[in-house]
C-alpha cells in the first residue's frame, strides 16, 4: 500500500504538470488518440452499420467481422505496424481505428435491428419516406445502443493507446513502460493509478449518455411486468455490446 | 517464413505455455462467476451492483491492471499468477453477466414446478436451473475463452511468459515473421479453444443445438413487443 502513497506523491507532483513529459501533456495525447481513432472509426462504421441494419443485407459479415476481431491480439497488430511503418503516432493510429471499427459497426447495426418490425411497419403506413423512416425512427430508437459501441470501441482505445507506449507513441502508457523498463515501480503505478481513472471517467460518462439518449417515449413506456418475455433478444443485444478487452 | 520454420519448436512451446496459462483462469472466472450471478440473480438490489461494479472492471486496461493487481496482492509483475489472476477478473466480469442472465431466462413456472415436483433448492439449481440456462452460459463462456486468450498477450510486454513474447521479442529484434507468428498462433488457439467448447457443449446439453432460426424469429419478436 506503501506503493500507492508514492504513486500519489509522482502524480501531484508539481514538476510533472508542466513539460512535454508532463501528466497534461501525456493525458492530452491519450485523448487525442482516443477522440481521433473513435471519430474516424465512427466517420466509416456508423453509416456502413446503418446501411446493413436498415437493409439486413451483409449482417453474416459484420457479425464475423465483430466476433473475429475478439481473437485478434491487440499487442500483436500495434507492434507488427510499429515495424512495418516506423516509429511514430501513424502506425499505432492505424491500429487503433481498425480495432475500434467493428464495436462502432455492431452498435450501429444492432441499434436498428432492435427496432420492432411492428414498428416500422406502422411508419411507412403512416406514409413516411424510407429516409424519414431512417431518421425519425430507425436512428433515435438506435441511439443507446449506438452510443453502447461507441462506449466499447473508446475503452477499447483508451486500453491499447497504453500498450501503444511501448512502440513510441507517448499517451498515458509512457510512465508505466519507462517505469517498466528501469525497475521503476512507483512510476509504472503512476501510470497505471492515471490510466485506470482515465478509463472509469469515460466508463461513467457513456453510461450517463446511454441513458440520456433514450428517447423521452420509450422511457416513459417502458413495461414493468417482470414476467415479460424478452430475455433471448436481450441477451443477444448485450453480447455484441460487450466488446474487446486489450 | 524461413524464421518461422527454424523456429518452429519456440513457437509451438509458446503456444503450449500460453494454453497452460489461459485455461485455468477460463475454468476459473466460470467457477467463480456461477455463485456470483446466482446472487445477482437472485437479489435484484445486488444485480445492478454487481452488473455495474463489473462493467467498471471490465473497462480498466490490462496493462495498467497488471502493474496495479502485484501492488495490491503481493506478488512479482514477472509472475505467472498476475497474469492468471488478471484473466480471471476479467474473464469473471464477462462471465457474471452471463450467468445471471442464463438463470434469469430460466422460466418462474419451470422453477416452481421443480419444487413442486420435490426438488430440494440445491438439486433444483444443478439439475434444473444449469442446465437450462446452459446454452447462454456457453454462449458467454465462448466469449470469455476467446478475449482472454487474445488478452493474455498483453503479459509479454511485462515479460510474463506465453505467445505475447513473441510480439516483444520481434518488436526488439526486428522480426517481422515473429509478430506474425504470434498473432496467427494466438488466432489459431482461440479458434480452437472455442470449437472445443462448442463440441463440449454438444455433448453435455444434447437436447439445445442452439434455437432454431424460427424459435429465434419468434424470441426476437416477442422481446421486441416487450
Amino acid at each position: 500500500m506503501n506503493f500507492f502513497v508514492e504513486a500519489l506523491a509522482f502524480i501531484t507532483d508539481p514538476a510533472r504538470l508542466t513539460g512535454p513529459d508532463g501528466i497534461p501533456v501525456r493525458l492530452g495525447e491519450h485523448l487525442l488518440y482516443t477522440v481521433a481513432a473513435v471519430a474516424l472509426a465512427s466517420l466509416v462504421a456508423i453509416p456502413a452499420g446503418y446501411l446493413i441494419g436498415h437493409t439486413g443485407k451483409g449482417r453474416t459479415i459484420a457479425v464475423a467481422l465483430t466476433g473475429g476481431v475478439r481473437a485478434l491480439p491487440t499487442v500483436g497488430v500495434v507492434f507488427g505496424l510499429a515495424l512495418l511503418m516506423g516509429i511514430g503516432s501513424t502506425p499505432p493510429m492505424i491500429a487503433f481505428v481498425v480495432l475500434a471499427v467493428p464495436s462502432v459497426l455492431a452498435g450501429a447495426y444492432s441499434g436498428f435491428e432492435a427496432v420492432d418490425r411492428a414498428t416500422i411497419d406502422a411508419a411507412r403506413a403512416m406514409g413516411m419516406t424510407e429516409s424519414q423512416i431512417v431518421r425519425k425512427v430507425e436512428v433515435p430508437l438506435g441511439l443507446p445502443l449506438l452510443i453502447g459501441g461507441i462506449r466499447s470501441a473508446t475503452l477499447q482505445v483508451v486500453a491499447t493507446a497504453t500498450v501503444a507506449a511501448v512502440v513510441g507513441a507517448g499517451g498515458l502508457g509512457t510512465y508505466i513502460f519507462r517505469g517498466l523498463r528501469s525497475n521503476d515501480y512507483v512510476q509504472m503505478l503512476a501510470g497505471s493509478v492515471l490510466v485506470i481513472a482515465l478509463a472509469i471517467v469515460i466508463e461513467v460518462v457513456f453510461a450517463t449518455v446511454q441513458r440520456l439518449v433514450v428517447p423521452a417515449g420509450v422511457a416513459a413506456g417502458r413495461p414493468t411486468d417482470s414476467r415479460a418475455p424478452a430475455l433471448r433478444s436481450r441477451t443477444s443485444e448485450r453480447s455484441l455490446q460487450e466488446g474487446t478487452q486489450s | 517464413m524461413t524464421w518461422v520454420w527454424s523456429n518452429a519448436d519456440f513457437i509451438l512451446d509458446k503456444t503450449l505455455v500460453h494454453l497452460q496459462l489461459t485455461l485455468p483462469a477460463i475454468v476459473l472466472s466460470l467457477l467463480i462467476a456461477l455463485p456470483i450471478g446466482w446472487a445477482a440473480n437472485r437479489v435484484v438490489r445486488l444485480r445492478g451492483v454487481v452488473l455495474t461494479v463489473a462493467g467498471l472492471f471490465y473497462s480498466v486496461p490490462s496493462f495498467a491492471l497488471l502493474v496495479v493487481l502485484p501492488t495490491v496482492l503481493g506478488y512479482g509483475v514477472r509472475s505467472d499468477t498476475n497474469l492468471v489472476v488478471a484473466l480471471t477478473l476479467y474473464g469473471l466480469a464477462l462471465m457474471v453477466r452471463s450467468v445471471a442472465d442464463g438463470l434469469d431466462s430460466v422460466e418462474p413456472d419451470v422453477r416452481q414446478s421443480a419444487t413442486a415436483v420435490g426438488y430440494s433448492g440445491w438439486q433444483r439449481f444443478w439439475r434444473v436451473e444449469i442446465p437450462l440456462a446452459g446454452p447462454v452460459l456457453l454462449a458467454g463462456l465462448r466469449v470469455v475463452a476467446v478475449s482472454t486468450i487474445s488478452l493474455a498477450t498483453v503479459g509479454g510486454i511485462v515479460g510474463i511468459n506465453g505467445l505475447g513474447l513473441l510480439f516483444t521479442d520481434g518488436l526488439q529484434r526486428d522480426i517481422l515473421e515473429e509478430i506474425g507468428a504470434g498473432i496467427v498462433m494466438t488466432i489459431v488457439l482461440a479458434l480452437l479453444v472455442d470449437g472445443a467448447l462448442v463440441l463440449l457443449g454438444r455433448a453435455l446439453m444434447p437436447w439445445s443445438r442452439g434455437p432454431s432460426r424460427a424459435e429465434r424469429r419468434q424470441g426476437a419478436l416477442v422481446g421486441a413487443a416487450a
